[in-house]
């Protein structure tokens, strides 16, 4: 890539930060009163909504019904006006069947499906906003919603990407940084027992740097879930007071 | 014709016992480790991670001897035998109907569990059961009880009183089940005009208070005359009551309702549903309740 400079010799990257250095992080639990959770949540420039419906019976095609657990259902989708050049199809391409397809194996991975047999549960993402980190935006945004709608769960999923430059492995890249050309990881992790719900590399990678790139990912993770377990505490506490007899 | 707008702000909650209540509850979140303790017992909620107890959802522990619960804040309902439900008719099948009732699966309403027309003793025949539709139908909503619960968590309910049966003309309001009182009796008439059946499934079911009830319909005759409009106006009124004590997480019983109609009074009816005026009534209403408790 010529002419854009991801890592000054400085150690300061595009965006001013260093290289290990998340996006500024905001999420809201409860958005709709309607679902039975919901979240939405903002990593930089990236935002998403996720909804949570469920556990309830399955819909649609009977057949899909598991009788020793609960089937997830995961629709991904991003609003025409999130990425600069308009959308035609806000889902159903492919790009969006396969991250759909990743993150219902994420929460598959987390969700304590066996609790709830012959039922369904319900996760609708959508991205307002892309800058880069789609995947991980929605991991975040789901596990939020997935929380808010009081569904068990073996640990929250936080997902972060990292990407490999100049030999310094940066975590949480924008939309510039992944375009660059360079590698791209996306690790979703269950951060208290660093299990790994899903990992994601789609560009080589010579294999010495794979321990640094992962080690990098997991701090990435472990400092969204901090962001994330503050967001929880917080709704936790406001709702709670209101509801105290 | 003039519209009123606003911004987005970020609504205040308001409690008038203030931030102090929260001391003494146990919060936790997915993942915390409630004890390493291997005394307790698991319950609801928690799951045991190597010989650990941890919490599965977020919410308050509650601890009953041994047992270890975690109850979180917002959930599906989760029904137990002699709930009263309002629910609404999904599937009609072979001798059942489907009924969703906000639970985790859909409830069973069995033919052998419902007033048929023509009194206590009738025998089902095939006819009943191919006529199955005339009596409920999809989309059609009920209250009924909960008869009995099925391992995987569904419900089996009954019609067996003339109170339950199909419902007419009403408004339903959903909130959430966590919000409704429990108490000895969930259908009221209220000496504001309407009637309201507080569903323990968050399903609340407002309509114009009946009058002599027609015994030999078995709760299935739903009457098509127009309602008056004092009486629309007042099932109106206490929906908007409704949904402003639900954003305030009111506990809803027949006191908490009434109370806040009559604050509600001194407003317009649209007017409710504005936060202000919203936040005005429910603390008129929660200063009521907090005064008739002593």
């Amino acid at each position: 890539m010529a002419g854009l400079e991801l890592l000054s010799d400085q150690g300061y990257r595009l965006d001013g930060r260093r290289a290990a250095e998340l996006r500024k992080v905001q999420a809201r639990m409860g958005v709709f009163a309607q679902a039975d959770g919901s979240a939405y949540i903002e990593q930089g420039n990236t935002r998403a909504l996720a909804v949570v419906y469920g556990p309830h019976e399955v819909r649609g095609s009977r057949s899909k019904t598991l009788h020793d657990r609960a089937v997830i259902n995961c629709q991904y989708s991003m609003a025409t006006f999130s990425t600069a050049e308009r959308k035609r199809r806000p889902h159903g391409d492919r790009k969006s069947s396969e991250m759909s397809l990743h993150l219902k194996q994420t929460f598959e991975a987390a969700v304590l499906t066996q609790l709830y047999p012959r039922s369904q549960i319900d996760i609708y993402v959508k991205i307002l906003q892309s800058d880069g980190g789609n995947y991980s935006a929605c991991v975040n945004a789901a596990t939020l919603a997935l929380v808010d709608a009081g569904i068990p769960m073996r640990d929250y999923v936080c997902a972060c990407t990292a990407g490999f430059v100049e030999d310094t492995p940066l975590a949480d890249l924008c939309h510039a940084e992944e375009s660059g050309g360079g590698t791209t990881l996306a690790l979703a992790l269950l951060p208290r027992s660093e299990n790994i719900a899903l990992v994601q590399m789609d560009a080589r990678l010579h294999q010495d740097h794979l321990d640094a790139l992962m080690e990098a990912a997991m701090m990435a993770c472990k400092g969204l879930s901090k962001v994330l377990d503050s967001v929880v505490r917080q709704h936790l506490q406001e709702v709670s007071v209101l509801t105290r007899e | 014709m003039a519209v009123d707008m606003r911004l987005p702000t970020v609504r205040k909650q308001i409690s008038l016992s203030g931030s102090q209540s929260t001391d003494g509850k146990h919060l936790v979140v997915p993942g915390d480790v409630i004890t390493s303790d291997t005394g307790f017992m698991r319950g609801h909620g928690t799951y045991m991670d190597d010989e650990k107890l941890t919490a599965s959802v977020a919410g308050e522990v509650e601890r009953v001897n041994k047992l270890i619960c975690v109850r979180p804040l917002k959930t599906r309902f989760n029904g137990e035998v002699g709930d009263v439900v309002v629910g609404r008719i999904t599937e009609v099948q072979q001798k059942r109907w489907k009924v969703e009732t906000n639970s985790r699966l859909d409830s069973v309403l069995l033919l052998s569990s419902v007033n048929l027309p023509g009194g206590e003793l009738r025998r089902r025949s095939a006819e009943d059961e191919l006529a199955m539709r005339d009596y409920l139908q999809e989309g059609d909503l009920i209250s009924a009880e909960v008869q009995s619960v099925f391992s995987d968590g569904a419900l089996s309910l009954h019609t067996r009183s003339l109170k339950y049966g199909k419902l007419g003309q009403g408004v339903l309001v959903q909130v959430s089940p966590s919000l409704v009182k429990r108490q000895k009796t969930h259908f009221h008439n209220l000496p504001c005009g309407a009637s309201i059946i507080l569903g323990n499934n968050g399903y609340i079911w407002l309509y114009p208070t009946p009058g002599q009830q027609d015994e030999e319909a078995g709760g299935y005759y739903t009457s098509l005359e127009p309602v008056p409009l004092p009486d629309r106006e007042v099932i109106s009124r206490l929906r908007n009551c409704l949904l402003a004590l639900a954003a305030h997480k009111v506990l809803l019983y027949d006191t908490s309702v009434l109370y806040c109609y009559e604050s509600s009074l001194s407003h317009q009816m649209k007017d409710i549903l504005k936060p202000e005026i919203m936040d005005e009534i429910v603390m008129e209403t929660r200063q009521r309740l907090l005064e008739q408790e002593g």
